[in-house]
C-alpha cells in the first residue's frame, strides 16, 4: 500500500513526541550520579512505577504485533496476550521480593549477590546484552511500521528516527526520566485503546464497504466446472470474466490462479477455489505484487504509484455475512461483539509466494472467506496450525511458545531493573499489582482492537504490524495521529529502557566488575552513555534487516532466549541452597547459546530472515523454550552437584 | 526466602500454574473443545482467556492484601532485614 501523510496526524504526532522528549530532558538534567542514572535513587512512587511497568512492558510488540496478528488470523494473536500477562504471575509471586532483597542495579548484581564472582557478572552481563538486543529488534521494526502510514516515509527512515531519538533520550536522561515517560505512555496507551474499543463497539459490524473508496473484490460463481481440469477451469473463467488468458509460466504453473488480460495493460488474477461439495469452483479476485531487485515494485501488473497507469494495493478486511442475513448490526455490547462475530463470515487474506521466469518474486494475496467460529478459535494462524494436526511437533511448538512467554517476563533485564526504582519490597509488590492490572486491561482490549481491525476495511495485506494504526485511521485522522504518537513513544520508551539495561550491563558487569576498571561516578555514567550509542546503532541495523516479520512473533523469540538464559539461574539462586557459581555460569551460557542456536536454525528463520522459503530448518520446530529452559535447569543442577565443595555440602 | 510472603507467593503461583497449564493443554491436545460456546454464544477460548487475565489480577490483589497484613504485624523484623541488606549493598558499591 502507499500511505499518504496527513497534516493533522503529523501535527498531533510531533506535538506529543516533542512534549515527551521535553519532559524527558527536563527530568533528566538532575540525574548525574550513577545511582540516579540507573535506579532513579530508588525514589519513584510505587503507583507511578506500576504504570511504568505497563509502559515498559506494553511494547510495540503488544500494541502493533498482537493487534496485527489478531487482525490477520484471529484468536491466535491473543494467545500472546495471555502468555505475556501470565508471565507477570511468575515475576510477582516467585521473583519480585527476593530480587529486590538481593540486587542493586542489574540482573547480574542479583545473581551475584551471593557469590561475588567475576564469571557470573560476565555471563549475566552478556546474556543481558543478547536478550536486550533481541528484544530491541521488534521494537525497531515497529518504529518503521509506524512512520510508514503516518509520515509516508520508508521503513528504514522510521528505524533510524527512533534510534536517534532514543539515543538522545538515554544519553541526556536516565532512569528518572525514563520512568516518568513510561508512566505517561502506559496510561495513555491503555486510555486510548479503551477509546478505540468503545468506537469499534459503537460502529458494530457491517457488510457494506467501509467508505466510498473501498474496493469490493469480485467473486464469480460457483461455476459448475470440473475443478481438476485446468482447461475447463480456464475456459469457464474467461467466459464469465471476459478478456484473454495469460498462459501460466515459471512459478505460476500449477498454482490455483488464472491470469486474465483485459487489454490496455489491465490484468486480473483470480483464485480458483473448489466449492465445498467438490462439483464446481468459485473464482475470487486477488491482488499481487512482483518485486524485482533494483526496480519499482509491480502492483497488479502495473508500476507502484498513484498516477495514471500505476496501481497500489487496496485496503482489505471486512465482514462478508452477518447472522440472519443482516447488512449492519449497529452498536454492540462487549459480549455481543463476540457472539455476533461467532456466527458471521469474515474475509481474511492469505498469501502465496513464487518466482517469475526472471527470478522476480511474486506474492499473490487472495481472499479467504472464513467462518467467525474459526476466527475465534486457536489454530488459524499458519504458525499455530500445528495444534490442529495429529503431528506432535506442531503441538510441542505451541507448548514451547506458551512456556517461554510464561517464563520470559521474569527474565527480561529491562523489567527486572524496574524493581530497583522503588524503595522497598512492599512498594515493589504494589507496583507489580498496579502493573498487572493495567497490562491485563490492555490485553483484554487487544482482542477487540485486533478483531475490529480485521473487519475495518483498512488493513494492509503486506504488513500485519500496521493493523492498529490503520484501524485508528479508519475511525478518525486525529485518533490516528494520537495512536501513532503513543505507539511511537511506546517504542521510544521500551527501546530506551532496553538500551539502559544494556548500558548497565556493559558498565557494571563487564567493565567495572569483570575487567576491574576503576571508575568514578561520572566516568561510569559516561561509559554507560557511550555503550548506549553503540547498542542503539546495532539495534537500528537489525531493525532494518527484520522488516517483514510480525513484531509479536519476534518478541516471542526474545522471551525464549531470556527465559532459557536467565530464569534457571535466577530461580535456583533464590530457591536452591546448593547452587554453585559454576552452575550459574554454565546455566546462563548453555541456555543462551542453545536457545539462540535453535532459533537461528529453525524453519521460520530460514523463511523469514534468510529468505529461503521452504527450507525445513535443522530443528524439529521453531520455538526453543520447551527444550532449552529445562536444559538450563538441568545444566545448573548437574554442574552445581559436580562443583560443590565438601564442606558446603555438610553445612547445607 | 523462607518468609510467609515467599511461601504464599509460591502457593498462589501453583494455583495459577494449574489454570494456565489447563488452558495450554486444552489448546494443544483438544483444540476443538475451545470452539464450544457454553455462555452467551461466546466460545470457551475467549472465556478461558479472559478468565486467565482476570484470575491473574485477582490472585495479585489477594497476594497484596495478605502480605500487607503481614507487614503490619511483623514490621519490626522486616524493617531490620531490609536495613541489613541495604547497608550490605552499600558496602559492595
Amino acid at each position: 500500500m502507499i500511505h499518504e501523510a496527513s497534516n493533522q496526524a503529523i501535527f498531533l504526532f510531533l506535538a506529543f513526541v516533542g512534549f515527551t522528549l521535553g519532559l524527558s530532558f527536563w527530568l533528566g538534567r538532575k540525574a548525574t550520579s550513577s545511582e540516579g542514572y540507573f535506579a532513579a535513587h530508588g525514589q519513584i512512587p510505587w503507583f507511578v512505577n506500576g504504570i511504568a511497568f505497563a509502559g515498559d512492558y506494553l511494547s510495540a510488540a503488544s500494541f502493533l504485533g498482537i493487534c496485527g496478528m489478531i487482525a490477520v488470523s484471529g484468536y491466535d494473536g491473543f494467545l500472546y496476550s495471555i502468555g505475556f500477562l501470565a508471565g507477570w504471575i511468575v515475576a510477582l509471586f516467585v521473583v519480585a521480593e527476593p530480587m529486590k532483597r538481593l540486587g542493586k542495579f542489574t540482573f547480574a548484581d542479583a545473581l551475584d549477590a551471593k557469590f561475588n564472582s567475576k564469571g557470573i557478572k560476565l555471563a549475566a552481563g552478556i546474556s543481558t546484552l543478547v536478550v536486550s538486543v533481541f528484544y530491541l529488534i521488534p521494537q525497531m521494526v515497529g518504529a518503521g511500521v509506524l512512520v510508514e502510514p503516518l509520515l509516508g516515509l520508508p521503513h528504514w527512515a522510521g528505524v533510524v528516527m527512533v534510534g536517534t531519538v532514543v539515543i538522545m533520550i538515554v544519553v541526556t536522561a536516565g532512569m528518572v526520566s525514563t520512568t516518568w515517560v513510561q508512566f505517561l505512555k502506559g496510561s495513555l496507551l491503555v486510555f486510548f485503546s479503551g477509546i478505540l474499543t468503545w468506537m469499534i463497539l459503537a460502529r458494530g459490524f457491517s457488510t457494506e464497504p467501509a467508505g466510498p473508496n473501498q474496493r469490493i473484490f469480485k467473486t464469480v460463481g460457483p461455476l459448475a466446472v470440473d475443478a481438476t481440469s485446468s482447461d475447463a477451469v480456464n475456459n469457464a473463467a474467461l467466459e464469465s470474466v471476459g478478456g484473454t488468458l495469460v498462459p501460466a509460466d515459471a512459478g505460476w504453473v500449477d498454482q490455483p490462479y488464472v491470469r486474465i488480460d483485459h487489454g490496455n495493460g489491465d490484468t486480473s488474477v483470480w483464485r480458483i477455489d473448489p466449492t465445498a461439495d467438490g462439483d464446481g469452483i468459485t473464482l475470487r479476485e486477488c491482488q499481487w505484487v512482483t518485486e524485482r531487485v533494483g526496480k519499482v515494485d509491480m502492483i497488479n501488473g502495473k508500476p507502484k504509484g498513484t498516477g495514471e497507469g500505476e496501481a497500489v494495493l487496496d485496503p482489505v478486511g471486512r465482514v462478508s455475512k452477518l447472522p440472519g442475513g443482516k447488512t449492519e448490526t449497529g452498536p454492540l455490547g462487549l459480549a455481543e461483539f463476540f457472539s455476533t462475530l461467532q456466527n458471521s463470515e469474515v474475509i481474511l487474506w492469505r498469501k502465496t509466494e513464487f518466482r517469475e521466469a526472471d527470478d522476480a518474486k511474486t506474492s499473490v494475496y487472495y481472499p479467504k472467506p472464513t467462518p467467525g467460529s474459526a476466527v475465534l478459535r486457536p489454530g488459524e494462524n499458519p504458525k499455530f496450525a500445528g495444534i490442529r494436526k495429529p503431528d506432535i511437533a506442531g503441538k510441542l511448538n505451541f507448548l514451547s511458545l506458551m512456556l517461554a512467554l510464561f517464563c520470559g517476563t521474569a527474565s527480561l533485564p529491562h523489567i527486572l531493573i524496574r524493581y530497583y526504582t522503588v524503595k522497598d519490597e512492599s512498594a515493589a509488590r504494589k507496583s507489580t499489582i498496579v502493573g498487572i492490572a493495567s497490562i491485563g486491561i490492555f490485553y483484554v482490549l487487544t482482542l477487540y482492537l485486533g478483531l475490529g481491525a480485521m473487519t475495518s476495511g483498512a488493513m494492509d495485506v503486506t504488513n500485519s504490524n500496521m493493523a492498529a494504526p490503520l484501524l485508528a485511521k479508519s475511525m478518525s485522522t486525529w485518533l490516528f495521529g494520537a495512536i501513532s504518537a503513543i505507539a511511537f513513544t511506546t517504542v521510544l520508551g521500551t527501546v530506551s529502557g532496553l538500551i539502559l539495561a544494556s548500558a548497565g550491563a556493559v558498565t557494571h558487569d563487564l567493565c567495572s566488575s569483570y575487567l576491574g576498571w576503576e571508575m568514578t561516578d561520572t566516568e561510569k555514567v559516561r561509559l554507560a552513555k557511550i555503550s548506549s550509542v553503540v547498542v542503539g546503532c546495532i539495534a537500528i541495523l537489525l531493525g532494518i534487516q527484520f522488516k517483514g516479520m510480525n513484531v509479536g512473533y519476534l518478541v516471542g523469540w526474545a522471551f525464549s532466549v531470556a527465559a532459557s538464559a536467565n530464569l534457571p539461574a535466577l530461580v535456583m539462586i533464590l530457591f536452591w541452597q546448593k547452587t554453585t557459581k559454576e552452575g550459574v555460569i554454565a546455566a546462563i551460557i548453555v541456555g543462551m547459546v542453545s536457545s539462540l542456536g535453535w532459533i537461528l536454525l529453525s524453519a521460520d528463520t530460514f523463511k523469514d530472515v534468510y529468505g529461503l522459503s521452504g527450507h525445513p530448518g535443522f530443528v524439529p520446530f521453531s520455538q526453543p523454550g520447551i527444550v532449552t529452559i529445562p536444559l538450563g535447569f538441568l545444566t545448573l543442577v548437574l554442574v552445581s552437584m559436580m562443583t560443590r565443595k565438601p564442606e558446603a555440602a555438610i553445612a547445607g | 526466602m523462607e518468609s510467609k510472603n515467599a511461601r504464599l507467593g509460591l502457593q498462589l503461583f501453583f494455583v495459577y500454574l494449574l489454570l494456565y497449564g489447563g488452558f495450554v493443554m486444552i489448546n494443544a491436545f483438544a483444540p476443538e473443545m475451545m470452539e464450544r460456546t457454553p455462555v452467551a454464544g461466546i466460545n470457551l477460548a475467549i472465556l478461558y482467556g479472559f478468565g486467565l487475565i482476570v484470575a491473574a489480577l485477582l490472585l495479585a490483589l489477594l497476594y497484596g492484601m495478605i502480605c500487607k497484613g503481614e507487614d503490619e504485624t511483623a514490621t519490626s523484623s522486616n524493617n531490620a532485614s531490609i536495613s541489613d541488606n541495604a547497608s550490605s549493598t552499600k558496602e559492595d558499591a
